[in-house]
């Protein structure tokens, strides 16, 4: 293979990794509330919401794992309202998530803009005050030695802490919904509370610790977007990223590991776009950078109608649970 | 005996509760203002004279208040099938595109009442095309609409940067937009109607679409409650099953609702670009799809109440720009706290204090 090709692809690989964390991390948040059957749009704002709260509590302190807490605090509090309004009040999920979204991309502007005055941003933060790059064992050494080596070096290490956390989440999400008893109930929660109700385990309690599960969750993808990806909150730096997750959710029909991968191909796909913008293709020209990032959306679109097997939602899922008619 | 079954008397529902919800929504806005050390009571003394104090303002809130009663019927008229289309955004965005198509075709040759009609149905047509596919899946492959209309947003919004980027871009300018209309394809404003009430419209960009979406209310509220097709939709959106028993066509009503719903969503493309900037620009939506939401849950999905919750958005949007000038420390981001709050409150808690309501009115009637 030419060395140079290689290179690039090595670096598309790496910015890959990097892109996908955020989906990562949100799109197993709204695994664990859609498979308990209450749909979450405000994936979006809870994302921000922590990524707000990471930074300014990073920024105050020094440090990142104190931010990583206050973002994960700020986004459990938010599906807290969530659960209390589509939980307690059987209100509308989707009409509560769309709340969540713009209170979060209102309030964290205007409380950024208050304390700090710089335009909705947070204060640089030093690199002590941040999730720092970690060099695995033996990346230096492995940096020469071939194609793989070069694989491990460029791509598997020298990320921060919370991308081998987010890795690492996929495997617990799975062990947690398909092996533990508080999984199998939260599945079945989404599918068919009256079960659940008639089993004497409170669907209540049981979809509120869904809920707070998605908050620990969109904590991680937020803190990772502020205070280890960036240095610092701008202004609705989600950037649509929690809708892009919801999409991974349903393009891998609500299974951990199919999330991890759809995750990775929706982060390729915008890494991709990346290297591509202003490069032109022989024989086409130059491909526009739209068609790339609207994919993920589209793909889903296609899978949605049924082209590609079936995405069979939660059954339960967006209906309030009333006890007793 | 639950408190869900008790029935409470009208103005209770439809008065009294939306009205505790709002106040409590408000409240709350108060109380960030207050957080970030500023006087609430004078940020609204300063937005109710931003927005209402002078002709200016008047025109500007009647401007943004358009915006929100298209978006707003748009977002009712699904509902009232059963449809929640968070894709009125995405469907005044290419709603703009059939406007501005239309106006670019025909500006040169027709004065703008002749352009008008034929531009209402450019972007209602346009709108309605970008909520057929969405209408479609749902009816026929059972793709639920919520996702499929968030997702057809983000389409929607790099389709149109493409297309503003590279096709309708004018050749050696930088800015990704259409030339601007002649005024043979631009809606001219209603300064006349201000200065009845002997204001100046002065610089607000207040025009004939505002008449357009009153008569699209009216027209609304007929097809509602007062068609066929109206009562199909709603029977539709009450219980479908009930709907298919009773032999409505359950795909063709889901998908001439969304239609519906789209194409008010793209009319509201005539107030911006043919009424304020005279030209097709990148992301001129500016959510105002999503405070269709906000307006149609305000106003009960009624058209009525759609209007009356728009003139309470266009006084807020107003409003917080003027204010964030007064207050440089209040962005005009708190108006997304307040439309968020708003939408929480009267929408998701909508029933939160219901259970209070009625045990008060046991009460009160008991005595």
């Amino acid at each position: 293979m030419d060395v140079a090709y290689f290179d690039l692809l090595i670096s598309v690989l790496g910015s890959t990794i990097r892109l996908s964390i955020p989906l990562l991390f949100t799109a197993l948040a709204g695994l664990f509330s859609e498979r308990a059957g209450i749909f979450d749009i405000g994936l979006e704002g809870k994302m921000l919401a922590a990524a707000f709260a990471s930074a300014v509590a990073a920024y105050g302190t020094g440090s990142p794992w104190i931010g990583l807490l206050a973002g994960v605090g700020v986004s459990v509090a938010f599906s807290l309202v969530h659960g209390f309004a589509s939980i307690t009040n059987r209100g509308n999920q989707i009409v509560s998530g769309v709340a969540i979204n713009f209170v979060t991309a209102g309030l964290t502007a205007v409380l950024g803009n208050a304390w700090f005055s710089q335009g909705g941003r947070t204060p640089p933060l030093g690199a002590s005050a941040r999730f720092g790059e970690i060099v695995l064992p033996g990346a230096e050494a492995a940096r020469d030695m071939g194609v793989i080596g070069h694989f491990y070096a460029n791509v598997i290490s020298g990320h921060n802490i919370l991308t081998y956390l987010a890795f690492a989440a996929v495997p617990l999400s799975w062990w947690i919904l398909y092996r533990t008893r508080f999984g199998l109930r939260l599945r079945a929660v989404g599918e068919n509370p009256g079960a659940v109700d008639t089993a004497g385990i409170s669907v209540t309690w049981l979809r509120y610790r869904a809920t707070i599960c998605a908050g620990i969750l969109c904590g991680f993808s937020g803190t990772y977007l502020a205070v280890a990806q960036s240095a610092s909150f701008i202004t609705n730096m989600s950037a649509g990223k929690g809708y892009i997750a919801l999409a991974a959710l349903i393009f891998a029909k609500w299974r951990p590991v199919p999330i991890m991968l759809s995750c990775l191909l929706f982060g390729f796909l915008d890494a991709f776009a990346n290297f591509m913008q202003g490069k032109k293709v022989p024989g086409i020209g130059e491909v526009p950078v739209q068609i790339f990032q609207a994919l993920p959306y589209i793909l889903t679109c296609i899978l949605l109608a049924g082209f590609i097997g079936v995405a069979n939602a939660p059954k339960a899922g967006g209906v309030p649970y009333v006890k007793e008619r | 005996m639950s408190t869900a079954s008790v029935p409470l008397p009208n103005w209770i529902t439809y008065g009294l509760l939306p009205l505790i919800n709002l106040v409590v929504a408000f409240l709350i806005s108060g109380l960030v203002v207050w957080f970030i050390g500023e006087d609430p009571i004078q940020a609204v003394t300063l937005m109710l004279q931003g927005a209402l104090g002078r002709g200016e303002g008047i025109g500007f809130t009647l401007f943004y208040a358009t915006n929100f009663i298209f978006t707003g019927l748009s977002v009712a008229v699904a509902i009232h099938a059963g449809l929640f289309n968070i894709g009125s955004e995405g469907q005044a965005y290419l709603g703009g595109l059939g406007c501005a198509l239309v106006a670019l075709a025909l500006d040169n040759y027709v004065p703008w009442y002749v352009t008008m009609p034929f531009a209402v149905i450019g972007a209602g047509l346009f709108g309605a095309a970008w909520a057929f596919i969405p209408a479609w899946l749902q009816a026929k492959r059972g793709s639920h609409v919520v996702i499929t209309t968030i997702m057809f947003n983000f389409i929607g919004s790099a389709l149109m940067v493409y297309l503003l980027v590279n096709v309708l871009i004018v050749p050696g300018k930088m800015a990704p937009e259409t030339r601007t209309f002649l005024p043979g394809g631009t809606l001219p404003d209603l300064g006349w109607l201000i200065a009845l009430f002997g204001g100046k419209i002065g610089a607000a960009p207040f025009n004939v679409s505002f008449l357009i979406a009153l008569v699209m209310s009216f027209v609304v509220w007929v097809l509602i409650w007062r068609t066929k097709l109206g009562y199909e939709i709603r029977t539709l959106g009450i219980s479908p099953s009930a709907a298919v028993y009773a032999g409505i066509p359950y795909s063709r009503t889901v998908i001439v609702a969304m239609l519906l719903s789209g194409a008010m969503a793209g009319m509201m493309a005539l107030n911006v670009v043919m009424g304020q900037s005279q030209r097709l620009q990148v992301e001129f939506v500016g959510g105002a799809g999503f405070v269709g939401i906000a307006v149609s849950l305000m106003g009960r999905n009624h058209p009525f109440g759609i209007i009356l919750a728009s003139i309470l958005f266009g006084v807020l949007y107003q409003g917080g720009t003027e204010l964030s000038f007064d207050m440089p420390n209040i962005t005009r981001d708190m108006i997304v706290v307040i439309q968020g709050l708003v939408i929480l409150f009267a929408g998701a808690l909508e029933y939160m204090f219901r259970p209070a309501m009625v045990r008060a009115y046991q009460k009160f009637v008991k005595a």
